[in-house]
């Protein structure tokens, strides 16, 4: 079976596949094939380096979006123990499209939710993508509600390409659904810290992405807008998402620049997937470090602080000085 | 009559017809109705509070117009009219943002995409915001949100009914991710508004979209939707491309969002004020009835 490879890393994956198969051959072990196979892993090492050492915006949003890319229930099991998912909006169904429960970190409980994408195409079709409707983001309120009542500090895991684009979803009001989720995210009594492990689609990611401490994945991406829709906006489909991608500042690097966000946790090179316990380990290390920081706050502090930092978000002139009239 | 002769005949009609329109409708004085395509009179409609009088069918306004239908006569003052958008991330698609925020100015007079102040409503003191879907599709950037953040802190402040008039097409995207915060931004401010418990009226203009309608537009006491606007979160093109099937006649109209509960009422524009007026009265707003 032909592995998975976008474009630009196609030459590489065709070497390490070209490599598979002489090892595979009887004639293995013997001496001018070991040659040869030591030269192959060398021209690899050095074409991985290559590929992915000056990743581009868009080729950063396409690893983003790798099939084999951790998900949210794997970060859950490697950095989380004794998890206990909670189910239903208790109005009209369970969502699959994002998960969520108690768990403990470090010891310490917490409450987690997240965006849940499928590892293959029968599991995305019953979590849509991880594009949540109506109904996951009131189950992502419900467990907020109880985060806060029970003093649990929140952990979210960001993961979507956008809220589910559908009559349902507008029938039972995918928009308002969001912004309840953006008022009630603000005045939690309880420490936020959001964790972007791939796509930020949106107001969709919006909805249970924003907090105390913003942490994301070297190559997630953060946009409000795809890239795609970006084209099909502003270009009338003329343009190619390599530009948008280009445009929106949505890598990690730029956001932080920014201001957006606090902390980028490293990936191997060619993303995630190479070496997900790695990541795992490294992404616990910032979760626990943030919430070392935010227990040391009251709940009004907190509060206090998450609306300060909303609030300073903004670019632009206010009381422009009057360029001088010349004589 | 040959059918042929027929077929001339129509043809010499709509070949006339353009040159016909001309001698009706010069400009300015006459305007032709997108709903019934009456042609009326622009001092009348005007004076109907830009809609239809034969067929209601609402035209859109501008901020200024809407101020001065909505609320009570040389009441309104305006606030941080001097704010102006910047370029964070120097963005040019098919053409730099500047330049659209320069078009934008030009047409509309304005220099952002939103009116904000203090104003009376048959009397009651309130905090307004109305959006103007001329500027850049009234689509919500730094200053948007900044000033949406700003009246609804000084609703807070100073313990005001807050009157949101939305009209939009949702985040502004040649302001990337800053855009996107401003959701999160202006609806942590609007929470503060209600923990104070007052009082607000959002109504929706055609149309309300995307990232407004998926923030501070839809968090009122009282949700008001002007009749057949367009009021939903995802645009229908993008829904009819993923679930490539038909979209229903009503989809995402004001109508389709009182059926599906998600708006209190439809009001006719003509009838707007009197009724903020009437939910004011209700949510305990005080005023100097006039």
């Amino acid at each position: 079976m032909r592995r998975f490879a976008y474009d630009f890393e196609r030459p590489l994956i065709e070497l390490e596949e070209k490599l598979d198969a002489i090892k595979r051959t009887e004639s293995a072990g013997k001496e001018d094939i070991a040659a040869q196979i030591a030269y192959l892993e060398k021209q690899i090492e050095k074409l991985r380096v290559r590929t992915y050492s000056n990743l581009t915006p868009w080729q950063k949003v396409q690893i983003a979006r790798h099939p084999d890319r951790p998900r949210t229930s794997d970060y859950i099991e490697a950095i989380f123990t004794d998890f206990i998912e909670l189910h239903g909006d208790r109005t009209f169904r369970d969502d699959l499209a994002i998960i969520g429960g108690f768990a403990r970190l470090d010891g310490a409980k917490v409450m987690v939710i997240g965006h849940q994408k499928g590892r293959n195409t029968k599991e995305n079709l019953l979590r849509q993508f991880g594009m949540p409707h109506p109904e996951g983001y009131r189950k992502a309120l419900r467990l907020m509600h109880l985060a806060n009542k029970y003093r649990l500090p929140l952990i979210t895991f960001v993961d979507t390409p956008g809220a589910y684009p559908g009559i349902e979803a507008e029938e039972r009001g995918q928009a308002i659904a969001i912004a309840q989720n953006l008022a009630e995210l603000s005045r939690l009594e309880v420490p936020v810290i959001v964790a972007n492990i791939g796509e930020g689609g949106s107001g969709g990611a919006l909805a249970i992405g924003f907090g105390d401490v913003m942490i994301m994945l070297e190559n997630s991406y953060y946009s409000v807008i795809t890239p795609e829709g970006c084209v099909s906006i502003l270009w009338n489909g003329e343009g190619n998402p390599e530009q948008a991608a280009s445009l929106l500042g949505l890598t990690a690097d730029r956001l932080k620049e920014l201001g957006i966000i606090d902390a980028i946790v490293k990936e191997p090179l060619g993303g995630a997937h190479h070496a997900p316990a790695l990541v795992a380990r490294d992404l616990k290390k910032e979760l626990v470090k943030a919430l070392k920081d935010l227990i040391k706050l009251n709940p009004k502090e907190l509060v206090e602080k998450r609306y300060a930092r909303l609030s300073q978000i903004g670019y632009y002139i206010e009381n422009p000085v009057k360029a001088p009239v010349e004589k | 009559m040959p059918i042929g002769d027929w077929f001339k005949k129509q043809e010499r009609n709509t070949a006339r017809s353009p040159a016909v329109e001309k001698r009706i409708i010069p400009d300015g004085v006459w305007e032709k109705c997108k709903g019934c395509n009456e042609p009326l009179f622009v001092k009348e409609l005007e004076r109907n509070l830009k809609v239809c009088p034969k067929c209601f069918f609402h035209f859109p306004v501008s901020a200024y117009e809407r101020i001065y239908q909505l609320t009570d006569l040389h009441s309104f003052e305006e606030l941080w009219g001097d704010l102006i958008p910047g370029d964070p991330l120097g963005f040019a698609a098919n053409k730099p943002y500047i330049d659209s925020l320069a078009k934008a100015k030009d047409k509309t007079g304005l220099n952002e995409a939103v009116v904000c102040g203090r104003a009376r409503i048959d009397g009651f003191q309130v905090a307004i915001a109305v959006m103007d879907f001329g500027f850049i599709g009234g689509s919500m950037g730094s200053v948007v949100g900044e000033k949406i953040k700003r009246i609804t802190e000084l609703a807070t402040r100073e313990y005001l009914p807050l009157i949101i008039v939305c009209s939009s097409g949702g985040a502004r995207m040649q302001e990337g991710m800053i855009s996107l915060m401003q959701m999160a931004k202006t609806s942590a401010a609007i929470a503060r508004h209600q923990d104070q418990g007052l009082p607000y009226i959002s109504i929706l203009s055609h149309p309300t979209t995307g990232g407004v309608s998926a923030s501070f537009a839809t968090l009122a006491d009282i949700i008001i939707a002007e009749p057949h606007a367009l009021i939903g979160f995802t645009g229908a093109r993008v829904i009819e491309q993923t679930i490539r099937q038909k979209l229903p006649k009503d989809f995402q109209t004001a109508e389709f969002n009182l059926a599906h509960g998600m708006v209190d009422m439809v009001v006719n524009r003509l009838e707007l004020k009197r009724m903020v007026a009437r939910l004011l009265d209700y949510l305990g707003a005080s005023g100097v009835k006039e």
